[in-house]
């Protein structure tokens, strides 16, 4: 039974972050997404001093928050003259020290210890459940996964079009009166959201590769948004599975393995990829020369 | 232990001494980084290491710093290959491949990492310590690597310096002079990973590309010479440095890289809001001085341009000045701003008052007031001309970003426009003050005359 309650978390995680995922590459906002699960550290932090819980909704707010002062900071020393890329790495490292810091002051009141804030600790999920009127629901990481994964369903299935357009071609719908900046911060909350419920199962460095891995994956292997959200929370959803069976296999981290498999089917698509990977194009190169030949 | 008796332990001053070094020479190599806009790629070298020390560590058992550097140098190089492979043969943007390779391979560090904790082979304790840092972990030997290292780093960027600003602001322009600049691009990426590995025992594979972004983009901040900024870099780096190890030793438990990111980051913030040019606080000390003066250059324009008015329409009747609300109303400004800058353009001696009624100052201008109003307005029709008309003027070379047109212009092209401004009955009337005298307040006099 905890093994099914992982491979579950750990595929809701994989299908949530893949299919916001390909909304953050498409916009060419993949180090933005890095930034953000890195700096909404001492959101978590100040929730739990605050709240003195483990409760995922005062942890869901101060993420929020914070993920939503990152964006804001990088955009403001963006318009301040300083480069994008730089601006970026100045904000996450001090927000993510701000955390680290906390974590070891606080290290009575808190519990989360530094390896668990970068690798998390999905392997303890399945004890950490949820008590409702006295029956238990399941591991508590569960829902909170399952429900953010819900919301962005919801938020983006119903501004679809609008999220779509944002993504290809943001001044043509700046141009037709879609309030891009607004769907760009809704993005970015959905974004902050989901990493903090995928933080307490895969911490902060991989729930970067859980948004960028499997998309990225899918982007190589279709050209239409529809077939790549489907295929790219598959490739979180298999890549979770495999992971968990590698990582009993080799005695080492749950969502180090997930990110070593993922990272293992983006090779395979890039080197297999019918349109787009090399071996194709190697083929098709050769094809052309003999034909000119 | 104060910081004082922390000084004096031999073993800290020796750490104190690499993290200087440290700083320095991530210092100086992050300004090149940042300015050829490479600043992420130490982020994704450094998380990149991880796998590449886990691995040696897996291989020899040993923990020295000089086999780990081999270890995570060629991780580095494994993963720079694959970002610029991922994003040169296929659609993945840069950025995509640059995040990708960096969580896979930290990903692929945390398995092999985990694993070596649980295989539990006793000796593993320092190996977390490389996540966050832990400057007090360092011994001599390690010490000595690195100020070998830095030593490196230093001499080579002091001989390559002109090469590497070349490439930093025109490589282009430096393959045109035949300068090798993918060789030299090459080498400033192998020493930007080499910095990133001696700073990975005492900042952490997390943080450590903090310390190439930050100390450059705060040195930025101070100069626009690319020297003094290397050398501010660095400065700024050694210093972080040493205050965020002294920091951590106050504190059991909390590992050196947070506390040296967090200085770095107080003296970033401290030039973002303080720097004399660039810094937030002189922007907006600028913007406001600008917007008072274009506020008073405004409202002079409206009282010049009522007073032609006036002459032009009622030549006869009595002259009674014109009040703040009425030249609010003809700016487009609040009357409460325009009434501020009629003190402020008192102050001056430009505007005096000319009558009170019982609700308003009415104002007019003094004489030395009024040439300065006519420059002004005969530059703003100029102006509202030169635009007007801009494919009869498109060949005069124009900087639309000066304040003042007629300077620009050549005689010629400058009775054209006068003549223009004429036809439209444009031309400023009130040049030649001596004629108005009436209506004008003597600055020095300042009382009401009648």
């Amino acid at each position: 039974m905890n093994t099914f309650w992982i491979i579950l978390t750990g595929s809701l995680v994989a299908a949530s972050c893949g299919f916001l995922g390909c909304f953050l590459i498409l916009r060419r906002m993949a180090m933005l997404g890095d930034a953000i699960s890195h700096a909404i550290l001492p959101g978590i932090v100040l929730a739990f001093l605050f709240s003195g819980s483990r409760d995922i909704l005062p942890m869901l707010v101060g993420a929020a928050v914070l993920g939503l002062v990152t964006v804001f900071i990088v955009q403001m020393l963006q318009q301040s003259g300083v480069k994008s890329d730089a601006a970026i790495g100045v904000t996450f490292t001090a927000l993510f020290s701000v955390g680290v810091v906390l974590v070891s002051l606080y290290t009575q009141q808190v519990d989360l210890d530094l390896d668990c804030v970068l690798y998390g600790e999905i392997a303890y999920v399945p004890w950490d459940t949820w008590q409702l009127d006295g029956v238990d629901m399941g591991p508590r990481a569960m829902w909170g996964v399952g429900g953010v994964f819900l919301l962005s369903l919801l938020i983006i299935g119903l501004f679809f079009k609008q999220f779509k357009l944002c993504s290809f071609d943001p001044a043509l719908a700046a141009a037709i009166g879609i309030p891009v900046v607004l769907f760009h911060y809704l993005l970015m909350t959905l974004v902050s959201l989901t990493t903090v419920a995928a933080f307490e199962s895969v911490g902060a460095i991989l729930v970067v590769a859980m948004l960028v891995v499997p998309s990225a994956t899918a982007y190589l292997l279709t050209d239409r948004l529809h077939a790549m959200l489907f295929i790219s929370m598959g490739v979180g959803v298999l890549s979770a599975v495999c992971g968990y069976f590698l990582a009993s296999w080799l005695d080492s981290s749950i969502a180090g393995a997930m990110t070593t498999v993922a990272g293992l089917l983006f090779f395979l698509a890039l080197l297999f990829s019918p349109r787009h990977g090399l071996v194709g194009k190697l083929i098709a190169r050769r094809k052309v020369r003999l034909w000119e030949a | 232990m104060n910081m004082w008796q922390a000084l004096q332990d031999p073993n800290t001053q020796w750490v104190l001494m690499g993290c200087v070094l440290l700083g320095i020479s991530s210092g100086i190599l992050g300004c090149f980084a940042f300015l050829r806009g490479r600043s992420l790629m130490g982020d994704a070298l450094a998380h990149a290491a991880l796998p590449g020390v886990c691995l040696v560590y897996l291989l020899t058992g040993s923990k020295s710093i000089g086999l780990f550097l081999i270890g995570a140098g060629v991780a580095g190089l494994l993963a720079t290959y694959c970002i610029t492979a991922i994003s040169r043969h296929t659609r993945i943007k840069e950025d995509t491949s640059l995040a990708l390779t960096l969580s896979v391979f930290f990903g692929i560090g945390i398995v092999l990492l985990t694993h070596i904790q649980h295989s539990a082979s006793g000796n593993q304790s320092g190996l977390d310590k490389f996540l966050f840092g832990q400057a007090a972990s360092l011994v001599f030997a390690d010490v000595v690597t690195i100020m070998v290292v830095a030593a490196v780093l230093i001499v080579v960027v002091a001989l390559l310096f002109k090469e590497f600003t070349l490439l930093s602001f025109d490589p282009g322009f430096g393959r045109g002079l035949g300068f090798p600049m993918g060789f030299l691009d090459a080498v400033l990426m192998l020493m930007l990973l080499m910095a990133v590995v001696i700073g990975l025992q005492a900042v952490g594979v997390v943080l450590v590309a903090a310390m190439l972004i930050t100390p450059a983009v705060t040195a930025r901040y101070w100069t626009d010479e690319l020297s003094k900024m290397v050398v501010l870099s660095g400065f700024f780096g050694a210093v972080s440095g040493v205050l965020g190890t002294l920091i951590s030793t106050q504190q059991e438990n909390l590992p050196t890289g947070p506390t040296i990111v967090l200085s770095a980051t107080a003296f970033f913030l401290f030039s973002l809001l303080f720097s004399p040019r660039r810094g937030v606080l002189a922007r907006m000390v600028r913007f406001l001085r600008m917007r008072r003066k274009i506020l008073r250059e405004d409202v002079m324009q409206a009282l010049y341009e009522q007073l032609e008015e006036q002459l032009k329409s009622r030549p006869t009747s009595v002259y009674r000045g014109f009040g703040a609300a009425m030249l609010a109303r003809k700016c487009g400004k609040r009357t409460a701003a325009v009434r501020h800058a009629l003190r402020d353009l008192q102050k001056r001696g430009y505007v005096a008052e000319r009558t009170r009624t019982d609700d308003e100052t009415l104002w007019t201008f003094t004489s030395e007031g009024l040439p300065v109003a006519h420059r002004l307005v005969l530059n703003q029709r100029l102006w509202d001309l030169y635009h007007m008309n801009q494919n009869q003027f498109h060949h005069l070379e124009i900087d639309v970003n000066q304040e003042e047109l007629a300077p620009q212009l050549s005689d010629e092209a400058l009775s054209l426009m006068l003549a223009q401004l004429r036809a439209y009955d444009l031309t400023p009337q009130l040049a030649d003050y001596q004629g108005f005298s009436h209506l004008l307040q003597q600055s020095n006099q300042g009382g009401l005359s009648l």
